[in-house]
């Protein structure tokens, strides 16, 4: 795995294939979108999914703190798939957790999905986190915010190639702002063309798709006069990934 | 056994000056003697009244309350025109008998009244037969039931609405044990299964096909094309036939290809003939416009695809033109009976091949026709999906008895072979998700009592399932609107074609040229106009292969070269021309041609086992040939054959395609593939993993929907044997993958490889070749090469930075600042 360096506000951050971002100098690692326990979340209305995806989340993210060794992790809200969350963790993967969480300084941003902070478990929980020219928040603002590192909308982008196309979760960035996949099991995502999205970037930016072993970055394209219009956006479409 | 008609029924056929057809008479004494009936008969053939004649004699003759008969068809509007004509005779004749309808689209209201009074017939759906029977009071509204009218048997047999269908008469036959069957079907390939499917002693009444149909082959003025399959050439030729016909059904093979043979007529169309375009993506009361303008004989033509094929009959379509490969002879016939509606007077239809080797496969469908060897595949088991679905739908009516239910689904049958154990895994499924880790305790969906009955767990699993039932799963779509509030909807496209549209690019649909100017939540935005080359929506999965017996009809022409002589000239020539330059695809074995061209080495094999069969084959074969270090670079599928070209010479031709292919290979492949996904999506909702609708929550629906590629890779991941995934496999086996057709053409080829080595591309092989770059050439499972091809192309174009340098870890420190700064100016 190939991890890609890239400048938000000055400060280098190097980009991992998996979804999660390192930041060097702070030795912070960052992930986003979790979605803990999003299968008993479905299950709980009737879908049973295979109840396993928290344990695939736990599985890459102990290997991302393995593989960077970082004092602090970050994560940028959702992390539960709701408030209930926490409190419906297999044992298993609730003893995995707990272990990650003492080993390492976890700082929960709190998001729409869990706007409380998880019971049991170690970590900090904030609103928001600021580290030098760094603000860490998990639904990016409107307007022109310097050096913001948000989540929420599930970034991903199709390339067409070749009479076919290949579609994956993004890192979406443009200097100023950058947004990161969502890295749960069983998160979907949200074109990075829906206006939710393209307004965070109204002149355009760089998509950075999620591969194998590496990343693959595209230019995107301005957002179009008409879709900038300001409104509230919906929560995030989670649509085929 | 011909049976007589009821007095005040004869007076009846006497006044409209009818007589009564020997089949309906013989359906009649074969009913009321308490048979099971298959009646087989063309269109126009009076099957419908030929299926209700008994249940009106009955009522006629004793009035009687409550559900006597029980109609179902696969389509609603079918359901409805059935409807119209039964009350004719019913007010005339002063009959004391009701007749209602039910689908999804009756009211509320209207659906409560019939559960508490219901009709004596009911003209239905699979679908809202299985709403029914999920009802807790199900019992006592079946209980009266006499009999049971399938219509359309042949459309339904070895579909999953036809499972599904099963299902439900295996229990209404439970809550009615004196009901009889009564199955409606065109000709069918296979009337032993079609029969079994009905009920296993059904009497099969069968009456002559009517007036043979003319068939015809327009072939387009000047050159005959090399490859291609939308038969634009011909759009002049197409345009006079309507110009001499009152109405004709232009069919087609795809949406895409509707879309622009209905732009080319148009283009042509100068004294503005009113043709009109009908496809199953195009919003319903668009559709439902074109099909009262039918009814009206307002309209010239009507370019259609197979969302014509089946329904009510136009009485005015007078001429049939089939553009592109005919597929099969069983659909060929299907739609050629779309015209002229009497058995007596012989349907007449065209076709219009689009390349050569449709005109040979034209030429097959013809004789196959004049021949009457129907084809198809024959009904396949029953899928676990449906099973699922219809057991959680029993647990909603009452509780069961796991050993009560399994014997009343073997008498179904598509699950007569049901095996307990995949009963009962479909079962714990049902219960719990039927996971190896118990995490479901508190969810559960059926709980057993102290006698080992089954219960639904609460009232909000009910209510839930009975919003999803139904096996038809549609392709994740988007709805297409004109931008700005209130703009009308055209229609709905797949999001696989969307993801391929940047702003600014223009698209055919809906018979418009219409300009892509965003993407707001699951809705495109459009406007009219647009300029440059339009790209047309594919549909996944729109294309059919081409049946068995047609492709042995193909073969078997290839290899009789006295019957050349009756072909187009450019055909005859080119079939000579193969022979002397290489050789003919032989009956039983395989012609494998390899030859070099550029700096490629090319191998065609003639395979004839249809389109998907062909792809899987690629990926599987593409595999195989990196192993073998051929270095292959990609291949294309047709119906016909199926071409790889590679870095080096490919050789040993026989170990290539041993049987053990589908071995490892597959596994592998299974891992990446998206035909799997696919079809696992399908099953996972039709099982109820994947809810499609809630209660209340239609806005959201895509927010609490997880992807099903995702669930597919962790379930693939920590349970592989999961009933589901078993399911999706079996499915696979003749579905998009059509694994089973590959198994049998590597077990009859074993040691009959033909292979010819070449020095150019043989005259069969240039249909193929011209085939590559215009067909998408997706070899699967190397999504990582695209995107890398991709990055280049962006980084050559000046697009993209090139990607950074591959390093040990403790070299990266070492990285210059300068080259880092570089990086980070282009976020600035």
């Amino acid at each position: 795995m190939t991890s890609a360096p890239l400048h938000i506000a000055g400060e280098r951050l190097m980009l991992d294939p998996a979804g999660a971002l390192h930041w060097p100098a702070q030795r912070i690692l960052v992930v986003s979108d979790l979605h803990f326990e999003k299968g008993t979340s479905a299950a709980a209305r009737g879908s049973l999914l295979p109840p396993y995806d928290t344990r695939e989340t736990l599985v890459l993210l102990s290997q991302l703190i393995r593989k960077y060794g970082p004092r602090h992790v970050v994560c940028l809200g959702d992390s539960f798939h709701d408030a209930k969350g926490s409190s419906r963790l297999q044992a298993s993967d609730l003893a995995r957790l707990t272990q990650l969480t003492i080993e390492t300084d976890f700082i929960w941003v709190l998001g729409n999905h869990d706007p409380l902070p998880p019971v049991g478990l170690s970590g900090t929980a904030v609103d928001e986190h600021k580290v030098g020219p760094l603000v860490f928040r998990h639904e990016a603002q409107a307007g022109r915010v310097m050096g913001e590192i948000s989540g929420h909308f599930h970034p991903k982008a199709t390339v067409p190639v070749r009479g076919t196309q290949v579609c994956r979760p993004c890192f979406i960035a443009d200097g100023y702002r950058m947004m990161l996949p969502a890295i749960g099991a069983y998160t979907g995502g949200l074109d990075v063309r829906d206006v939710a999205i393209g307004s965070h970037f109204p002149r355009g930016g760089r998509v950075f798709l999620l591969g194998r072993e590496r990343l693959y970055s595209f230019p995107i394209a301005p957002s179009r006069p008409n879709a900038g219009a300001k409104r509230e956006y919906p929560e995030p479409v989670l649509t085929r990934g | 056994m011909t049976g007589t008609l009821p007095e005040r029924f004869a007076t009846w056929f006497g006044s409209r000056g009818w007589t009564a057809r020997p089949h309906q008479l013989d359906v009649l004494a074969a009913a009321l003697g308490g048979e099971d009936v298959l009646l087989i008969a063309p269109t126009g053939g009076g099957k419908t009244l030929a299926g209700f004649l008994p249940s009106l004699s009955e009522l006629a003759a004793t009035p009687r309350e409550g559900l006597h008969t029980l109609y179902v068809s696969p389509l609603k509007a079918l359901s409805a025109d059935v409807a119209r004509n039964l009350v004719v005779p019913v007010t005339d004749m002063r009959l004391d008998i009701s007749i209602e309808t039910r689908s999804g689209d009756t009211t509320a209201d209207r659906r409560k009244r019939q559960r508490e009074t219901p009709p004596n017939i009911l003209l239905t759906t699979p679908e809202s037969l299985a709403v029914l029977l999920s009802q807790p009071k199900s019992e006592e509204f079946f209980a009266p039931l006499r009999r049971v009218v399938i219509d359309e048997v042949h459309a339904l047999a070895g579909t999953k609405r036809g499972d599904q269908l099963a299902l439900c008469l295996a229990r209404v036959a439970a809550l009615a044990p004196g009901m009889r069957r009564i199955g409606l079907s065109a000709t069918v390939a296979h009337r032993e299964a079609i029969r079994r499917y009905v009920a296993p002693h059904a009497r099969i009444i069968e009456v002559a096909g009517g007036a043979a149909p003319e068939i015809g082959m327009i072939l387009p003025a000047g050159r005959l094309p090399w490859s291609g399959h939308m038969g634009l050439f011909s759009t002049p030729e197409i345009l006079d036939r309507i110009r001499l016909a009152t109405m004709t059904i232009v069919f087609v093979n795809t949406r895409a290809q509707a879309e622009l043979v209905f732009q080319e007529l148009w283009k042509l169309n100068f004294e503005t003939l009113p043709i009109a375009i009908h496809h199953g993506s195009l919003e319903m009361a668009q559709r439902l416009r074109v099909e009262a303008a039918m009814s009206a004989g307002t309209l010239r033509a009507v370019v259609a695809t197979s969302s014509l094929d089946l329904g009510i009959d136009w009485g005015s379509v007078d001429q049939v033109i089939q553009v592109g490969a005919p597929k099969g002879v069983s659909r060929l016939l299907q739609r050629v009976g779309r015209a002229n509606h009497r058995m007596d007077e012989a349907s007449i239809a065209l076709l219009v091949p689009a390349n050569r080797f449709e005109v040979l496969e034209c030429e097959a469908a013809i004789a196959g026709v004049a021949a009457h060897e129907l084809d198809g595949d024959a009904p396949k088991p029953g899928g676990l999906d449906v099973l699922a679905q219809h057991i959680l739908g029993c647990a909603c009516a009452a509780p069961f008895h796991p050993d009560a239910l399994f014997d009343e689904i073997r008498r179904a049958a598509p699950y007569d072979a049901l095996a307990r154990e995949d009963f009962d895994a479909t079962l714990a499924f049902v219960e719990n998700g039927g996971y190896a880790l118990q995490a479901y305790e508190q969810y559960r969906k059926l709980f057993r009592d102290s006698e080992g009955l089954l219960h639904v767990m609460s009232d909000r699993v009910m209510r839930l399932h009975r919003m999803n039932i139904g096996t038809i799963v549609e392709a994740p779509v988007l709805k297409v609107r004109y931008g700005g509030r209130g703009g009308g909807t055209l229609g709905e496209i797949e999001e696989y074609f969307v993801n391929m549209l940047v702003p600014g690019d223009t698209f055919m649909f809906a018979g418009r040229l219409l300009l892509f100017q965003r993407l707001r939540e699951n809705v495109v935005e459009v406007t009219d106009g647009g300029t440059g080359e339009p790209k047309v929506p594919a549909y996944a999965g729109g294309r059919m292969p081409m049946t068995t017996n047609l492709a042995s009809r193909v073969r078997a022409m290839l290899n009789t070269p006295s019957l050349w002589a009756a072909f187009p000239e450019p055909v005859r020539e080119w079939l000579e021309l193969q022979q002397k330059r290489s050789a003919m695809p032989g009956r039983d074995d395989l012609l494998v041609e390899t030859f070099p061209r550029g700096d490629r080495w090319y191998l065609v094999a003639y395979c004839f086992e249809g389109r998907n069969a062909h792809q899987t084959l690629g990926m599987l074969l593409t595999r195989r040939m990196e192993r073998f270090g051929m270095q292959p670079l990609g291949f294309v599928a047709t119906d016909y054959v199926l071409a790889t070209w590679s870095a080096s010479e490919p050789t040993d031709i026989d170990r290539l395609f041993e049987q053990d292919m589908l071995g490892d290979d597959l596994e592998a492949w299974m891992d990446e593939s998206s035909m799997l996904r696919r079809t696992f999506r399908n099953v996972a909702v039709i099982a109820g993993l994947i809810t499609r609708n809630y209660p209340g929550m239609e806005k959201n629906r895509r927010q609490v929907t997880v992807n099903s590629d995702l669930i597919y890779d962790v379930l693939r991941k920590h349970q592989p044997g999961h009933i589901l995934l078993r399911a999706t496999r079996a499915d696979a086996a003749s579905g998009l993958t059509d694994i089973g057709r590959i198994a049998e053409m590597l077990g009859r080829i074993a040691g009959r490889v033909h292979h010819v080595i070449l020095s150019r591309v043989s005259p069969l092989a240039v249909p193929v070749l011209l085939d590559i770059g215009r067909e998408s050439v997706r070899t699967e499972g190397s999504d990582e090469a695209l995107l890398e091809e991709a990055a280049l192309v962006a980084e050559a174009t000046g697009e993209a930075e090139p990607p950074p340098l591959r390093m040990h870890p403790s070299h990266r420190a070492n990285l210059s600042p300068k080259r880092n700064s570089r990086q980070g100016r282009l976020f600035g």
